[in-house]
């Protein structure tokens, strides 16, 4: 709504309020995100050919035991029942038995998710603390030596295979060179020091005060968060690039130096708050991604996180894994989702 | 007293077909008066506006004998020195308050800031001073519009705003490109006696960029008529009906007239020469 002083007409008043019509929006939508997920997660469930009755009783039960079973899963329901009986226990954090160890689903990914959730973080902070500033001194200087560099830089970014970056990585860094920890998340000496209250090592140690194990495990994440960080910069960069020259030709900024701004004021307090928004959304795409869990990271580095736990699940047909563990990546992907959108509405005061 | 003199301007920008000249050979003097530069669009107006502020970006180059600022050169002035002429002493308004309010900060802020930029005083106070500006605006509930975000405003308010704006720090001399292009007709006139009040009330010279030929002669002491980078005549406003170069004829002839109501509207005739013979100086 226009603010006027009478000398011009009012519009008329929108009939809701546009941030509650826009809540309620996003609340539906994220509900049906949900639903959807875990439909297509059942759905995946139902049609692979592996029969859950047979991986759980074995090749040589007899037909009664099987009977048992199939009944006690809930297999002879029809399909919406399960589907209902699937949905509860998902609320509940139950995702079932893994096959491979006979333990709950959910404890595995407890274990295994702040593996990959502390490898991403420091990753995708790795990537805003060099990428943006990169980004934003490359759309600045357009077509100085530093932005071709940073050019470059994103461009190997992109095209450079993963899993030959972190070979050699770990053979220059950690096989020749010995300035970093090899694969794995610490030394074995180091292992079930300090009490696991968040699951993230770096944490922990910090919490419990043992630095010599903080070190141990920072030597062991710095290679690896690089790598993933390497790659979050290629792409944070790109963006941010191209984001601020939008707003470097934008007439607000010429404004700004009418008044008498240093060109430092001008980017940053101006043209850089303008684009605070669109890089909330790049900066939550690149984080889920990482938190997706970088397969060939995680395999490479002997990291024990989500991404190698569902392949690893995924290649001993153990659906109930591969299935939690999907259900719970696809939700981070969704809180993301919210939580940009919340932040989002923070800072562009148009969407209020 | 000339506060500013501008001496065989030049603005240039190398394309790919070889330097293109925006602004060729350009001179005026300004006074303590409003001196109109009209033009159509493409002509030059708005390089012309943006050099002697030193805001044309490279590649462009901007060349000058002198761009005089109560005597001192500005050529000769370093960027820091630049920052201390903008805002305080050459201030300018742009066309459209939509793209020249920047929208993620309040009214207040920007207001707030391009006071605070020239003069060390306490946030309370440039707040008040804000506010007493946007009151000199004829902005009748100041408090409320300085929380405001620049969408929330209207174009006349917006381009009031911008007027307080640049008029905050004040400046000797304000350029104006366009100010009213933008906005309704109908608080065209409004925004435009606001700003000639505050002009006049200071004492502070103007330069009224426009393509609008008959605003520019009702709003003006004196004006300069551009075509293709050079000022191809100078005249007082109310003389404008004497003008002798075919090029503002041919402007004249163009515009619809109450007092005369014509059948046909003549269309401009354009002459490869007039963009070949050299600036007309605009000297008071
Ligand atoms: N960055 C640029 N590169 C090349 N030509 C430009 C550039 N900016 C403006 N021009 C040209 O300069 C000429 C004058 O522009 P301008 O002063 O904005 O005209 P107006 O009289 O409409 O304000 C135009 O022909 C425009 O195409
Ligand atoms: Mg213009």
């Amino acid at each position: 709504m226009a603010l006027t002083d009478g000398t011009e007409q009012r519009r008329p008043r929108a009939p809701l309020a546009p941030w509650l019509k826009g809540s309620l929006l996003t609340l539906g939508s994220i509900a049906v995100t949900m639903l959807g997920l875990l439909f297509v997660t059942f759905i995946i469930g139902r049609v692979m050919p592996i029969d859950p009755v047979l991986a759980i009783v074995g090749e040589r039960a007899s037909q009664s035991t099987y009977d048992a079973v199939y009944e006690q899963l809930g297999l002879d329901k029809p399909l919406l029942v399960q589907f209902f009986y699937y949905l509860t226990d998902v609320m509940r954090g139950d995702f079932g038995m893994s096959l491979l160890n006979a333990r709950p689903v959910s404890e595995d990914i407890a274990r295994v998710f702040p593996a990959t959730l502390e490898l991403a973080t420091m990753g995708v902070f790795m990537g805003i603390v060099l990428g943006v500033p990169l980004g934003v001194i490359a759309a600045v200087r357009r077509g100085s030596w530093i932005d071709q560099v940073a050019r470059v830089v994103a461009l190997v970014g992109y095209s450079m295979p993963i899993f030959w970056l972190g070979l050699m990585g770990l053979l220059i860094f950690y096989g020749i060179l010995g300035w970093v920890g090899g694969p794995g998340r610490l030394d074995i000496f180091y292992e079930d020091i300090v009490p696991a209250r968040t699951g993230m090592i770096l944490v922990d140690s910090a919490l419990a005060g043992d630095w010599s194990v903080f070190k141990n495990a920072f030597s062991h994440i710095i290679l690896p968060a690089s790598l993933l960080g390497y790659y979050s910069l290629a792409y944070i960069s790109r963006m941010t690039r191209s984001f601020m020259l939008e707003q470097l030709s934008a007439e607000y900024v010429t404004t700004a130096r009418v008044k008498g701004m240093s060109e430092r004021a001008v980017i940053w307090r101006h043209a850089f708050k303008n684009i605070r928004v669109q890089l909330i959304t790049v900066i939550a795409l690149s984080y889920a991604n990482l938190l997706e869990g970088s397969v060939l990271t995680e395999i490479i580095f002997s990291w024990p996180g989500i991404g190698s736990y569902i392949t690893t699940a995924l290649l001993s047909a153990d659906m109930n894994a591969v299935l939690g563990g999907t259900v719970v990546v696809g939700l981070i992907f969704i809180c993301l989702n919210i939580f940009s959108d919340l932040l989002y509405r923070v800072f562009d005061p148009r969407s209020k | 007293m000339n506060m500013l003199e501008v001496e065989n301007l030049w603005v240039k920008f190398p394309t790919r077909q070889g330097i293109f000249d925006a602004v060729r050979g350009v001179s005026f003097t300004l006074g303590k008066e409003r001196l109109g530069i009209v033009g159509e669009s493409g002509s030059g107006k708005s390089m012309t506006g943006r050099a002697i502020l030193q805001l044309i970006r490279p590649p462009g180059i901007v060349e000058a004998d002198y761009i005089k600022l109560e005597g001192q050169n500005l050529l000769d002035f370093s960027e820091p020195q630049m920052r201390e002429v903008r805002g305080q002493r050459i201030s300018m308004v742009m066309q459209d308050p939509k793209f020249s309010l920047n929208p993620v900060m309040t009214v207040g802020e920007q207001i707030m800031e391009a006071y605070l930029l020239h003069n060390n005083t306490s946030k309370a106070q440039a707040r008040a001073k804000s506010i007493a500006m946007l009151e000199a605006v004829s902005i009748r509930d100041p408090e409320r519009v300085m929380r405001a975000y620049p969408h929330e405003v209207s174009g006349g308010m917006g381009q009031r705003i911008m007027i307080a704006m640049m008029l905050i720090p004040d400046p000797q001399i304000l350029i104006a490109d366009e100010p009213t292009s933008a906005l309704d007709v109908s608080v065209q006139r409004q925004v435009l006696d606001i700003m000639d009040a505050l002009v006049k009330e200071r004492g502070m010279g103007l330069i009224f960029i426009s393509h609008d030929l008959n605003l520019v002669s009702e709003f003006c002491d004196r004006v300069l008529i551009m075509y293709a980078g050079r000022v191809v005549e100078v005249c007082d406003a109310d003389k404008l009906h004497e003008a002798s170069h075919p090029y503002t004829r041919g402007l004249l002839n163009s515009l619809p007239r109450l007092d005369q109501p014509r059948k046909h509207l003549e269309v401009l005739q354009r002459d490869p020469k007039w963009s070949e013979a050299p600036s007309v100086g605009g000297h008071s």
